[in-house]
């Protein structure tokens, strides 16, 4: 690969249809994506103004709530015993109005459940259309990148409002921003909270439980009002030290201890104690773990909220971050098992700067490993898509259609399978059914996408890198149409 | 056949009729993995969602069952008896054939190493086959593909999932394809034709291209579009699974196990789909059907009362299903904890007494020819519980 496709299509989402190379791009492809992050728009309109208001999730968890409280007094005056059981944190939705004891077919919440699954689409949309017509994809990837490092996925009833927004109010304004107001801005998100079941983790000894003991509530739910330890083992595991990055079992307890408190502004259950922290966040003093805490042999003094931003400052400025961080920053551009100098290169420039990621970025940008020649990474099925749409010349796709061919490739964004994020290796992707599909998905592409010029696009989008064995097949292609599914699906799209 | 509720019963029931508890007691291993390799097929079904084990096949000689479950109680009052204690719901009647014709057995009050309630986690374990979740990468099931012996000379089986994508259980070093229908329609035969020769050069890109159009050619029927139509999943499975360049692990997938409300409605119909499943499977595998072993598992069971919605929430032992034509069928292994209320685990759910995994590792390693102790290690390391035997007839 020629440096200038390198810079196009390894470090952006590719070339779009209309657009003509640069002349920055063939002097200097090191100054073009240095330009990207400078033109880099962290708001742009057409996410800003379908966005909609924080707090949805919130309400959707109060109006789960509130039936299932209107049913257990129903059933407590009927004299009725009941199990309430776990409710589970992972559940699908509908799964989750059933173990909430509520009728899954209730007209209010099939509305409800319908009203949510159309927000969530039209984002996935937006996010896509976002990236297919940027012209800084360089910087759209990187949003990307951290946003899946720190994946939240619509799981859980609720979320569908809030993922959108976790990567537009926490996560786009930091990619060039500092590491540990990134983490504590995503990690600390409604999307998050809810995701890994923060929000109703309560100290075991806050002043709350204190006095539902008095009270003599002890029995009655509070085995399910506990510590949730979910999301301190994957701050500490997933975002910031990795698995192997030295934390304990005791570690994460009392991390999870800290964390009490955190939860969403607008839960009904203790308005008068709830601070807010912006973005739909709050937290609530009287649900909070009273005392100091040791987490990876440092104290911690009683402070509230304080307490775990502290400790979040500190996890992101540990080592092992690190050294986490720049290696999965190297896997996503130098190859799935990145070069050390690389990994040892970023890992400086991370602790040097406090995790500065605009500098973490210019050191990825100027490193020579990030331009070796050969293709380092197999396209994922949702930046092939990005690329795809760029390249024919679609412009907005209708979010059903988009929403339905991001399904049937395989990734849909905030559904990762896991809060680990969608995994950056080839094995994951490059499966015989996931091509074929890829391929069926190109025809119809294709079909809706103008179809001249094709084989003179694809010597732009890969400036001195499109192999004449595959221009031959662009040349022998029966029609334009045809030209580009084939453009589409070629080696050089599968790539970068 | 009369069953008697209160009829009084050990707890250590065990109905397998052969030693399979703790490795001082385990039989010898039957040196069968020494017999010819090469020829077996392996279909491994992922119920995803915690599948009811005690709604699946009921403990009906339990005197505790009524007290937690009355309002089911109506339901097996003419199921078939899978002996004197266990009834078979009555939507698995396929099931229930296979189990009179000795070619179905059920494992009961049986669970991984998991103790938590998450299903998220439950899954990963039991895919992994890790002790703790995202402990390991890769899935058991690929780590058995490799292990699988072959003919002198032959190819190492081919492994797939009839899936859009590889689920974890099948991800790994071994190569694995994936199938399933997809809403995308079909491309043109030009478009594929040429596709083929675009690819020419690239091995990569080649093999996974080739791979993908053997594998359709292999479909029975292009005409799905996903695989909700349980019968043709079956027989789209069976079609994959048979014949020169069949597929011999295969693993698909059903959800929608979570029934947490009116478990009345909703579980027979996730049952009748498994049922309709397996049944059109094994018509579909014709002779291929004695050499085929499905064994079917979920992450965890359910709670053992009725909760105030007459559904069940997430709890601990389950139910695992083995079948196949040449298996020693038409039983139940189970060590009957008991449903009494110091019986039940955390006083509300079936208490696990059989590993999961030693079910899983036992009957793959018999039925494949592989050595159960070496199937047990790499499969689901560092479990103390040896792999169970007996399974496969001799």
């Amino acid at each position: 690969m020629s440096k200038q496709s390198i810079a196009l299509n390894r470090f952006g989402y590719g070339m779009r249809h209309s657009e003509t190379a640069p002349s920055v791009l063939v002097r200097d492809p090191r100054r073009f994506l240095l330009n990207q992050l400078e033109r880099y728009d962290p708001s742009p309109r057409l996410i800003a103004d379908n966005i909609g208001k924080s707090g949805q999730g919130a309400q959707l968890i109060e109006m789960l709530r509130r039936g299932r409280q209107t049913r257990r007094s129903a059933r407590r005056s009927a004299a009725m015993t009941m199990d309430d059981g776990a409710i589970a944190g992972t559940a699908s939705e509908r799964d989750q109005l059933a173990s909430a004891n509520l009728d899954t077919n209730a007209p209010e919440y099939v509305e409800a459940r319908k009203r949510a699954r159309r927000a969530y689409r039209s984002a996935v949309a937006d996010r896509i259309n976002v990236a297919v017509m940027s012209d800084t994809p360089f910087a759209e990837r990187l949003v990307h990148f951290w946003s899946n490092h720190f994946s939240v996925s619509v799981e859980n009833l609720g979320s569908q409002y809030e993922v959108a927004q976790h990567e537009f109010a926490a996560i786009r304004p930091h990619v060039l921003g500092k590491f540990p107001d990134l983490l504590k801005a995503a990690v600390l998100h409604p999307a998050m909270l809810i995701y890994l079941d923060q929000y109703r983790s309560i100290g075991p000894n806050s002043p709350f439980h204190y006095s539902r003991k008095r009270r003599g509530k002890r029995n009655e739910t509070l085995r399910q009002r506990g510590l949730n330890e979910n999301l301190a083992r994957e701050i500490l595991e997933l975002h910031t030290l990795g698995v192997d990055g030295g934390y304990s079992q005791a570690d994460v307890t009392e991390f999870a201890r800290a964390l009490t408190g955190w939860t969403l502004e607008g839960l009904a259950r203790f308005p008068g104690y709830s601070e807010s922290h912006g973005q739909g966040t709050a937290f609530i003093d009287v649900t909070h773990e009273i005392g100091p805490r040791h987490i990876l042999g440092r104290k911690y003094s009683p402070g509230g909220a304080e307490q775990a931003l502290a400790i979040l400052d500190d996890l992101a400025a540990h080592p092992s971050t690190a050294r986490f961080i720049a290696t999965k920053f190297a896997r996503h551009f130098a190859g799935d098992a990145p070069p050390e100098p690389l990994v040892k290169r970023l890992e400086q420039d991370f602790v040097r700067t406090g995790g500065d990621l605009a500098s973490l970025t210019e050191t990825l940008i100027a490193a020579p490993e990030a331009w070796r020649p050969g293709p380092a990474k197999y396209r994922q099925p949702h930046e092939w898509m990005i690329s795809a749409l760029r390249i024919a010349g679609v412009e907005r796709l209708r979010d059903y259609r988009l929403f339905m061919s991001l399904n049937e490739i395989g990734q849909l964004p905030w559904r990762a399978p896991s809060p680990a994020g969608y995994d950056d290796f080839e094995a994951s992707w490059a499966g015989p059914d996931a091509l074929f599909r890829r391929v069926e998905l190109a025809e119809r592409i294709a079909h809706n996408s103008p179809s001249e010029r094709v084989v003179e696009r694809a010597q732009q989008a890969f400036p001195s890198a499109l192999s004449d064995h595959t221009r031959l097949w662009l040349e022998r292609a029966e029609s334009g149409t045809q030209a580009l599914a084939l453009l589409l699906v070629s080696p050089e799209m599968m790539r970068r | 056949m009369i069953v008697n509720h209160d009829t009084r019963i050990d707890r250590r029931r065990l109905l397998a009729g052969s030693a399979l508890f703790g490795a001082g007691t385990l039989a010898a291993p039957r040196m069968t993995f020494a017999r010819a390799p090469g020829e077996k097929n392996l279909l491994f079904v992922l119920l995803r969602g915690a599948a009811d084990g005690l709604a699946l096949l009921a403990p009906v000689g339990d005197p505790a069952l009524p007290g937690l479950r009355r309002a089911a109680m109506a339901e097996y009052e003419s199921a078939q008896r899978a002996d004197g204690f266990f009834a078979i719901h009555p939507a698995l009647s396929e099931v229930g054939k296979a189990f009179t014709a000795g070619d179905a057995l059920f494992v009961h009050a049986t669970a991984t190493a998991y103790r938590e309630r998450s299903h998220f986690d439950g899954q990963n374990l039991l895919e992994t086959g890790a002790q703790v979740p995202y402990g390991v990468k890769d899935g058991w099931l690929n780590r058995l593909v490799a292990m699988t012996p072959t003919k002198a000379g032959g190819m190492p089986p081919k492994a797939l999932a009839i899936a859009p994508t590889i689920p974890l259980a099948l991800q790994g070093k071994a190569p694995a394809s994936s199938y399933a229908p997809s809403a995308l329609p079909d491309a043109s035969d030009d478009l594929i034709e040429r596709v083929s020769r675009l690819y020419a050069d690239d091995t990569q890109l080649s093999g996974l291209w080739n791979q993908a159009l053997e594998t359709r050619a292999m479909a029975s029927d292009d005409t799905l579009r996903n695989l909700r139509d349980a019968k043709a999943a079956g027989e789209l499975t069976a079609s994959l699974m048979r014949g020169e360049a069949r597929a011999r692990i295969a693993m698909i997938e059903l959800d929608g196990w979570d029934t947490h409300a009116n478990q009345r409605g909703r579980f027979p119909r996730q049952a009748r789909q498994l049922d309709t499943l397996l049944g059109a499977y094994r018509i579909a595998m014709g002779d291929a059907w004695k050499s085929t072993m499905v064994l079917v598992a979920t992450e965890f069971g359910r709670t053992a009362r009725f909760n105030g919605t007459n559904g069940t929430d997430h709890g601990t032992a389950g139910v695992a299903l083995v079948l196949g034509g040449a298996i020693r069928g038409g039983k139940v292994i189970a060590d009957w904890p008991g449903l009494g209320e110091n019986q039940l685990h955390e006083g509300r759910d079936l208490r696990p007494t059989i590993a999961l995994e030693s079910v899983l590792a036992g009957a793959a390693a018999e039925h494949l020819g592989v050595d159960p102790q070496d199937a047990m290690r790499r499969l689901f390391p560092g479990r103390e519980t040896a792999a169970l035997s007996g399974f496969v007839r001799t």
